[in-house]
């Protein structure tokens, strides 16, 4: 009876379906596309290019699984990368604007919590009123692009973990080690620290309680406005390092920064089997989530239909691919149990 | 010891809107006592709870915890259980989510990890202790409704608590895990907990409980030992009305049609959940099926209504074969069923109660005998008086009802169909012992008008009194079929044990 082992729950069940389907996916990308396919470095491309969208991605996980939803996360990235740059090339101290970035961060995440959990109301709303603000003080800072001339900056951005055995060997014979960013380590350990939050800590756990069942939580004396609070404050951190993160990758501010992120990064949350309704989902998953979106575009791009709407419209069909799979696969289950 | 007070509230009020559900309510829990708390459905009992938990702000009144300097502070179920107070809520309060041994240890205790492997093995000694069916690691949604309210006593029980409260704890136990909870509750007594518990089961009360209280319309009507208050005397209490009007409500002439002809008739029938069986009924007949729980009641008129896997056997509707494997055909073929499992079957919280009885209705038309929208209003409003459905209007949304006159509104929407062929599968549960007499007549009322009833309760006197025949089941067979003189408490039980052969 100890050693029997247990049917997996809604959550591992939908995030071993994103991560087989992604495997697969990359897969067939392998034996079909060929090409930048076969190399490590297009994952690690994947990687350097969107690891702001893991991390916000995570940061929307954990609201999504409180019963929540943030659409200012695009926002107030785009806010903080404008912000930081515009600092540091005021000759700003580098350790100053990593707090600028968190505290930019924060106090959204703050404000947001604090409207939707004490004052309740919709969390949509609250979150698109921030999204308004975030852009228009983006705007409002510098209409123009800003390209980052700190020089402290510019020189952690080249550094490179570089890995050659990952690497592979270019036309003229050279051989080009694996290079991934440091920004990818830190998503990589906002994924990490999310993760073992939402597993081991307390905190974690009520967060899944309170998207189970509201009412539940309440009466199993969880502190239902604090628990919510805490969800949009954790994704309001997460957006203020993601945009530190953006700036280190692009190493300039725009007003257009991040445009769509928050889409996307719903759209990863949903694919790594993140449900709408709370409760159910894993930052994991969400990893896997971002990489099989992200994936997916670089494979519609390389077999050639470069046009930017094919890429729209294949975010919506896997999307509604994933969506589908997955009512089917719960619907399922909930029948079997009924009958049990 | 006994003698001392845990728990004392002092003249509670509490408003809702359109509805005084308390009104200074004095309220006393001694030490290692079982208390019950008892009122008609909508008396206030778990209003009183909500109010003691946190879960609702009280309008005026006090709350004295013994070990508590001055007036009890409980502004959330958080802060109830931290000084000492564990509930079972009348509706099931965990999250389907998680597993079981999480919705046992969650919100409780003040670490900041959680010790997952600590608390799947406790929670593992402790469901095997109690004999739960459930594993530690499971997720909750996939155990059966008992199952997950065992598991919600579990967790309470588990608390190192002063006060117990458990709000209708025992509606969907079999006798056995009644049995199970009770002698907990012994213990927990003999440990000096002051326990709480509602039930609209009169028997249960007068075996486990020391002392009583009454509401009624959310007032106090007063506080007795159980020796001076026999059964009749708190069923008057709780109604109030007098004995002599009790005993007129009791006068039941029994019902005894089996001369019409055959409405439904199966031969063989067998489902996935179920052994092949034969089974017919007359129009106008009353008959009921009986057995323990698990004996394969439910799941023969499951069977029958085609809500389970349909694995073989004739049917025969109004003396034509038919194929009846889903419910949308035996609804067609005008059989209504009002399932067992009621917490799962839809109410819609937003719409009002008397949208709510006319929406099955709605769904059917065509299937069943029709009715104009006007009329089914007119049915409607005369349910929710017949039914003695409590509510501030019939317009008020169904969410706000308690929990009992929630379960009548589905009733009447069952009723409402007016079926050629109607089951019932426990449909006085959670329901007060006065509207429980009122369901019994108008099931005999309906049967006036011809319409064949399958009944299920899981107490034999109230099958006695409206079936003119009972079918008596053991481990999915059935062992017996009683009729006439036969219909009697003795026979039946012995029946049920087997003594001997019918
Ligand atoms: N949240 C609420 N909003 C409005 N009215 C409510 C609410 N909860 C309860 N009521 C009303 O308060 C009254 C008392 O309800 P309560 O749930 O305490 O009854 P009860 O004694 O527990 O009945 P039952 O035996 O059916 O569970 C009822 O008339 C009910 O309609
Ligand atoms: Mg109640």
């Amino acid at each position: 009876m100890k050693t029997r082992r247990e049917p997996l729950t809604d959550t591992q069940l939908l995030m071993t379906i994103t991560i087989c389907i992604f495997i697969a996916m990359y897969a067939l990308a392998m034996i079909f596309l060929g090409g930048g396919f076969l190399r490590a470095q297009q994952i690690f491309d994947l990687l350097n290019d969107n690891a702001p969208l893991i991390i916000v991605a995570c940061g929307l996980t954990v609201v999504m699984i409180g019963g929540g939803i943030d659409i200012s996360v695009g926002g107030v990235t785009s806010l903080v990368v404008m912000s930081c740059v515009l600092y540091l090339n005021a000759d700003g101290n580098l350790f100053v604007s990593m707090l600028l970035a968190l505290g930019i961060g924060l106090a959204f995440g703050a404000v947001h919590g604090l409207l939707v959990s004490y004052l309740e109301i919709q969390p949509f709303i609250v979150t698109l009123a921030g999204m308004f603000f975030a852009r228009g003080m983006t705007t409002i800072l510098s209409v123009n692009p800003q390209k980052l001339t700190h020089e402290g900056l510019n020189a952690i951005r080249s550094i490179k973990l570089e890995i050659p055995w990952l690497g592979y060997v270019a036309k003229n014979g050279n051989l080009i080690p694996g290079r991934i960013e440091l920004g990818v380590l830190i998503a990589l350990l906002c994924v990490i620290v999310i993760f073992l939050v939402l597993k081991y800590l307390r905190l974690g756990r009520n967060f899944y309680a309170l998207g189970g069942n509201q009412q539940s939580a309440l009466m199993l004396g969880i502190n239902v406005k604090k628990t919510r609070f805490m969800t949009y404050l954790i994704s309001g951190l997460l957006s203020g390092i993601a945009g530190f993160v953006f700036m280190m990758h692009t190493g300039a501010g725009n007003a257009t920064n991040a445009a769509g992120a928050e889409m996307n990064a719903i759209a990863s949350s949903i694919i790594g089997g993140t449900l709408l309704s709370g409760g159910v989902g894993n930052v994991i998953g969400t990893f896997f989530g971002t990489l099989t979106l992200t994936t997916i575009k670089k494979i519609v791009v390389t077999s050639g239909l470069k046009d930017p709407w094919w890429q729209s419209i294949t975010t919506g069909a896997m999307l509604l691919f994933f969506i589908v799979l997955q009512s089917i696969v719960l619907s399922r289950r909930g029948k079997s149990r009924a009958k049990g | 010891m006994p003698n001392e007070t845990v728990l004392t509230m002092r003249g509670i009020c509490k408003q809702f809107p359109g509805v005084r559900a308390l009104h200074n309510v004095d309220f006393s829990l001694r030490k290692g006592e079982i208390h019950a708390l008892m009122g008609e459905n909508g008396a206030g009992k778990s209003t009183l709870i909500k109010v003691l938990t946190g879960v609702y702000g009280k309008d005026a009144g006090s709350i004295h915890l013994d070990g508590v300097e001055g007036e009890a502070n409980i502004h959330s179920p958080q802060d109830a259980q931290n000084i000492g107070i564990a509930t079972v809520y009348q509706e099931i309060t965990l999250c389907p989510n998680l597993t079981v041994a999480e919705n046992m240890y969650i919100g409780r205790g003040a670490s900041f990890l959680v010790r997952r492997k600590e608390y799947e093995k406790k929670a593992g000694q402790i469901l095997e202790n109690l004999g739960i069916p459930a594993r530690p690691r499971q997720q909750l949604a996939s155990c059966s409704l008992a199952v997950q309210q065992m598991v919600a006593i579990a967790r309470a029980v588990d608390m190192q608590c002063k006060v117990l409260i458990l709000d209708e704890p025992t509606s969907s136990l079999d006798d056995k895990e009644v049995q199970m909870l009770f002698s907990l509750m012994r213990d927990l007594k003999a440990r000096g907990v002051g326990i709480i518990f509602v039930t609209h089961f009169l028997e249960q009360v007068y075996e486990v409980c020391d002392r009583i209280t009454v509401l009624r319309n959310g007032e106090l009507v007063g506080a007795y030992r159980i020796e001076e208050l026999p059964q009749v005397q708190l069923v008057a209490k709780m109604m109030g009305k007098d004995l002599d009007e009790l005993n007129s409500m009791n006068a039941f002439e029994r019902w005894n049609r089996t001369d019409g002809p055959v409405v439904y008739e199966a031969r063989q029938l067998s489902s996935s959940e179920s052994r092949p069986f034969d089974f017919q009924i007359h129009r106008g007949e009353v008959n009921g099926f009986t057995g323990l729980l698990g004996s394969g009641r439910s799941e023969s008129v499951r069977a029958i209504f085609g809500a389970d896997h349909v694995t073989g056997g004739q049917v025969k509707v109004d003396g034509k074969p038919v194929r009846i494997t889903r419910p949308i055909e035996a609804m067609k073929h005008g059989i209504g069923y009002l399932p067992e499992d009621r917490k799962r079957d839809g109410i819609i919280a937003d719409l009002s109660v008397r949208e709510n009885i006319i929406l099955a209705l709605q769904v059917m038309k065509g299937f069943f005998r029709p009715l104009s929208r006007a009329e089914a209003e007119k049915f409607a409003d005369e349910y929710i008086q017949a039914l003695n459905i409590k509510t501030a209007s019939k317009d008020t949304p169904i969410g706000s009802l308690s929990g009992g006159n929630q379960q009548k509104v589905i009733l009447a929407r069952w009723l409402l169909t007016h079926p050629d062929y109607l089951i019932l599968d426990e449909p006085t549960r959670g329901i007060d012992v006065g509207t429980k007499l009122e369901i019994q007549k108008l099931v005999l009322k309906l049967a006036e008008d011809n319409v064949s009833i399958t009944f299920i309760s899981s107490e034999i006197e109230e099958m006695l009194r409206t079936c003119s025949r009972l079918i008596v089941m053991r481990d999915r067979n059935i062992v017996g079929e009683l009729t006439g003189d036969d219909l009697t408490q003795t026979r039946v039980m012995q029946t049920i044990a087997g003594g001997e052969a019918s």
